[in-house]
């Protein structure tokens, strides 16, 4: 399943897009203690499967919370990006 | 706002039973209420199949308009909570339902539910809730394999809609059939915000625009936003559209035009997908329950 998580509004399209599919076959999770900002909790998906995904308190504030790791200039990978194995998380901005 | 006390935003509440079904002839009786922002539904489920709901406005307390949305299936059915084999809450009260067995999320049970009232064809659903905008894509079995969902903004919701309609004075479910009547479809309104749409609505009106030709062009906003929003993962034909606002006509057409899809029909209310959707879990899960509880 991909998890769009986050929101959208006039400033644009704020989403952390999780294939929960590799995640959940993932055991160590280092995306989660990787982000600075604590934004990753573990959750069961609807089917049953634990996987990651965004913490609900931090999903309407989601570019406030990721500006640190987006400077304007000389970024760097992201924590969360870098430390997936599986490839399976993606920024929308 | 209202006129002589009238609330014009007010949409009719209603409950429906099959009348070729009969409860006690089912061997499981399971139940979903979905609890959102707006509206509250319960559905009952014979057997895995649709049999009653009872759709309500929500109230200020969760539990209270859980138990309101389920009384009425009680009374309309002559069904007992006792008669209730398993229940699932979904929607955003759905851990405020002191009487649910489990809680499952809005988006999968949506899923589930559209897959059942528009068919395993369905492989996108657009549900326009109260106060937040999904689109779902799910696979023949309903299971979600995509999912976005927007719920910081009222536009594109049903609560946006409920603020013209008290601003036009107009009934809502009179929105969208008066969007349609119209010399020349219109600009859109700013879809950005529904505060700034409302003032933008009435300095148009001020400016000598008809009522239907506002309603028209908030129709037109509502549909492209949430059509920007379908286009962030796309639209798989068949298409299904659920929630309040699936009932709106003028918002419909604008965006199977915008999308060039058009949106497969139901004979059922689809605002009650996301409570079918949990009725159907509930029966799911008893079954695994009573064939893990052995003979």
């Amino acid at each position: 399943m991909i998890a769009h998580h986050g929101y959208e509004d006039a400033e644009g399209a704020f989403y952390i897009v999780i294939d929960t599919g590799p995640c959940a076959g993932c055991a160590d999770r280092p995306c989660v203690p990787a982000c600075p900002r604590a934004v990753f909790v573990v959750e069961e998906d609807p089917y049953g499967d634990p996987v990651v995904a965004v913490d609900g308190a931090r999903r309407r504030t989601l570019r406030d919370a990721c500006a640190a790791c987006k400077p304007n200039r000389d970024r760097p990978p992201l924590p969360c990006v870098a430390a997936c194995p599986g490839g399976a998380i993606r920024h929308t901005w | 706002m209202s006129v002589a006390g009238r609330e014009f935003w007010r949409w009719s509440e209603g409950s429906w039973v099959d009348p070729d079904k009969d409860w006690r002839r089912a061997e499981v009786v399971t139940m979903g209420v979905d609890v959102g922002s707006v509206s509250s539904e319960a559905v009952a489920c014979l057997d895995g199949e649709l049999y009653a709901y009872n759709t309500v406005r929500t109230g200020a307390s969760s539990p209270d308009s859980a138990r309101a949305a389920a009384r009425g299936v009680f009374e309309k059915t002559g069904l007992s909570a006792e008669d209730v084999r398993f229940t699932v809450g979904t929607g955003y009260g759905r851990v405020n339902i002191p009487f649910a067995d489990k809680a499952i999320t809005e988006i999968a049970c949506h899923g589930r539910g559209a897959n059942y009232l528009g068919g395993p064809a369905v492989r996108t659903i657009l549900d326009m809730g109260g106060q937040d905008c999904k689109v779902i894509h799910v696979d023949a079995g309903g299971k979600v394999t995509n999912f976005l969902m927007n719920d910081k903004c009222a536009a594109g919701t049903g609560r946006g809609m409920e603020v013209i309609a008290d601003l036009l004075e107009v009934p809502i479910e009179e929105l969208g059939p008066r969007s349609l009547d119209i010399d020349e479809e219109p600009p859109a309104v700013s879809d950005v915000c529904v505060v700034f749409a409302k003032s933008e609505a009435m300095a148009r009106l001020k400016g000598g625009w008809s009522k239907n030709k506002v309603i028209a062009a908030y129709c037109r906003a509502m549909a492209e936003r949430v059509s920007t929003l379908i286009g962030r993962i796309g639209v798989e034909p068949e298409f299904f559209i659920t929630g309040g606002i699936s009932k709106n006509v003028g918002v419909v057409k604008r965006i199977e035009r915008i999308l060039g899809v058009g949106a497969r029909q139901s004979a059922v209310d689809t605002q009650i997908a996301g409570a079918l959707g949990a009725a159907l879990f509930a029966h799911t899960l008893y079954l695994k329950g009573r064939k893990g509880a052995g003979p």
